[in-house]
């Protein structure tokens, strides 16, 4: 398998504070990994280094082959930058940033401006293409930075929290966006502090905690990893709870929780199989359910139990102190 | 966007050497950051203010405050000798203010996108140099138009004024290096500001533009006569008025070379720490 970004041992200090511990990193040709972690994990740093802005103390990493330290311009080459730091022009528009980036790029003038209308379009920005940025929504800023990452056609992307900040409406038009260039062929390396997004985008998951890798994998065997299924049945009628508890109970041999707000029971399973048993004794016993189903441990669960600190907590540290990851990363 | 193939350096495990920009390249990349600095400038022109009023008061201040006594009541012939030189300091303390504004521009993300693009490291800084010419030429304007009003007259040729106001303007790009080192290497945009105003000052008024050096005790003499902004004002006084260029001019082309060879490369350098 060939790797579109390859990382070993990084370490990166800051004066005593140890920011990479040791990393190491690989992201195969046409992936997405999410790269999972609270501020402080040293997530920023590594994109970082990855893209050429920084040199690590300690460890190599190769782009495409190339080796961002030795080759740093042929690395700049093929990646693009979009996130918290790498912004576009405040005072300038969306149009002429994107122009002036093609021009950068050494695109002709007109090259430059077609692929600007290009990429205004695609990302929903012709009508404010030449509107102040100042004006624009959050969702729109974000599309822009996006747009701006991609004016080099870029075959290695670097996406550091992307949707931080966005609502939950903008942050579903960047997964949109992201799951299209995946499409097309372009590796992702997507940090984020929201389990639910490197859930939904990235084909692997790597958990960052304190300057190192806590765990690494696909987020079903992530999950898998932390603890067992679930099974969780709802009654269509609340007077059947006894009864679909006592089926449980009597598959699983253990008591199932009950949520009497929701009706729902819940039990842990062993053996996926139980469902169809389940299905066949709710049949014969006449009982009507509106859910049933196996359910993996939630991302917030795989953190907990990863790092011995529930996510949620660490999220929200981040949003009383934003400057935290800034100063350190 | 079609079908993506990564570099063949993952396939083939060869490591060719590593690539460089050229110097064509450099120039091509920091000529369209310069465009992106001018086309900043027409949006907030608010950001000319201070090279359209210092020379405005400097020249008025100078002629009608302290001319009368200065050049004991030639006033005209006053003019005719410090208009050269305002120009020349007022160019000097416009070149100042380009290590401000980088400071505060290169702790912006947009920064961080020029860095990790495949384009000059220079080129970020060059293009804010030389977008700066807008702003000497705005200075220039400015001082020339209103010294012609109150009496100021070229008394050489046109070809010699516009070889004047070239020089100047490459004077303020040279010297503009200096401001670019203390702005990467500052903290804050503040700092940079009063650091710079330090500088300036014996730089400025410590030479031959308001008063002949023979009338200064002999220490300050000795730096009046080898101040930059001394000898580039007899160089102007020179190509403007008649008089000698050769000597002036070369002492000028000296100091503007050695501000470059020793700041460009100290500026790179503070730009590369500062991104990191």
């Amino acid at each position: 398998m060939s790797y579109a970004i390859q990382a070993e041992g990084l370490v990166k200090r800051y004066g005593n504070m140890v920011a990479l511990d040791g990393v190491d990193l690989e992201v195969p040709v046409g992936k997405v990994i999410g790269v999972l972690g609270p501020n402080g994990a040293g997530k920023t740093t590594t994109v970082r280094i990855l893209a050429t802005l920084m040199r690590p103390d300690g460890g190599r990493a190769t782009v495409g082959g190339y080796d961002v330290m030795k080759d740093p311009v042929r690395v700049r080459g093929l990646i693009g930058l979009t996130g918290q730091y790498a912004s576009v022009d405040e005072s300038l528009s969306g149009r002429e940033n994107l122009v002036l980036l093609g021009r950068l790029l050494d695109m002709s003038k007109r090259n430059a401006k077609a692929r600007a209308v290009e990429l205004l379009e695609r990302f929903e920005l012709v009508d404010a293409a030449d509107r102040p940025i100042s004006t624009f929504s959050g969702g729109m800023r974000r599309r822009l930075d996006l747009a701006a990452s991609l004016v080099g056609r870029p075959q290695v992307l670097y996406l550091d929290e992307p949707t931080t900040g966005l609502d939950p409406h903008a942050r579903n038009e960047v997964w949109e966006v992201v799951r299209r260039l995946v499409a097309d062929g372009t590796t992702v390396l997507l940090t984020t502090q929201y389990l639910e997004e490197a859930d939904q985008l990235a084909d692997r998951i790597t958990v960052f905690d304190h300057g190192r890798v806590v765990a690494e994998g696909k987020p079903g065997e992530l999950k898998r990893r932390v603890g067992g299924q679930t099974l969780q049945v709802r009654p269509t009628l609340a007077s059947d709870l006894d009864e679909v508890g006592r089926i449980l109970a009597e598959l699983t041999g253990a008591a199932p929780a009950r949520d009497l707000n929701t009706g729902l029971l819940t039990v842990p399973v062993a053996d996926p199989m139980l469902v169809s048993a389940l299905v066949r004794r709710l049949d014969g016993a006449g009982v009507a359910v509106d859910e049933l189903g196996l359910r993996l441990p939630s991302l917030d669960e795989v953190f907990l139990a990863l790092t011995g600190r529930p996510a949620e907590e660490s999220k929200r540290n981040t949003q009383q102190n934003p400057i935290a990851e800034r100063n350190v990363a | 966007m079609t079908t993506t193939t990564i570099a063949p350096a993952v396939i083939s495990g060869t490591q060719p050497s590593p690539l460089r920009i050229g110097p064509a390249k450099a120039v091509r990349h920091g000529l369209a950051l310069a465009g992106r600095g001018i086309v900043k400038i027409g949006k907030s022109p608010a950001q000319l203010i201070d090279v359209i009023l210092t020379p405005i008061v400097f020249l008025l201040m100078f002629v009608y405050l302290f001319g009368g006594a200065i050049a004991g009541g030639d006033v005209a012939g006053y003019l005719q000798t410090i208009t050269p030189g305002i120009m020349v300091m007022t160019v000097f303390q416009a070149s100042i203010g380009i290590g401000v504004s980088l400071n505060a521009d290169a702790s912006t993300g947009v920064f961080d996108r020029f860095r990790s693009m495949p384009i000059a490291r220079s080129a970020p800084l060059v293009g804010a140099v030389l977008a700066d010419l807008v702003r000497y030429v705005v200075c220039l304007a400015v001082l020339l138009t209103l010294a012609t009003v109150m009496g100021y007259r070229v008394q050489t040729n046109p070809a010699a004024a516009l070889a004047a106001i070239a020089l100047l303007i490459a004077f303020g790009m040279s010297f503009s290096w200096i401001s670019v080192y203390v702005g990467m290497l500052m903290k804050t945009p503040g700092s940079v500001q009063g650091l710079m105003t330090v500088l300036v000052i014996p730089l400025t008024f410590a030479s031959n533009v308001f008063v002949p050096s023979q009338t200064m005790p002999g220490w300050l003499r000795v730096w009046s006569d080898i101040n930059p902004v001394s000898l580039m004002s007899d160089a102007l006084r020179g190509l403007l008025n008649g008089g000698e260029v050769a000597g002036p001019l070369f002492g000028s082309l000296v100091w503007m070379a050695g501000v470059v060879v020793v700041f460009f490369p100290l500026a790179m350098r503070a730009y590369r720490r500062n991104a990191a």
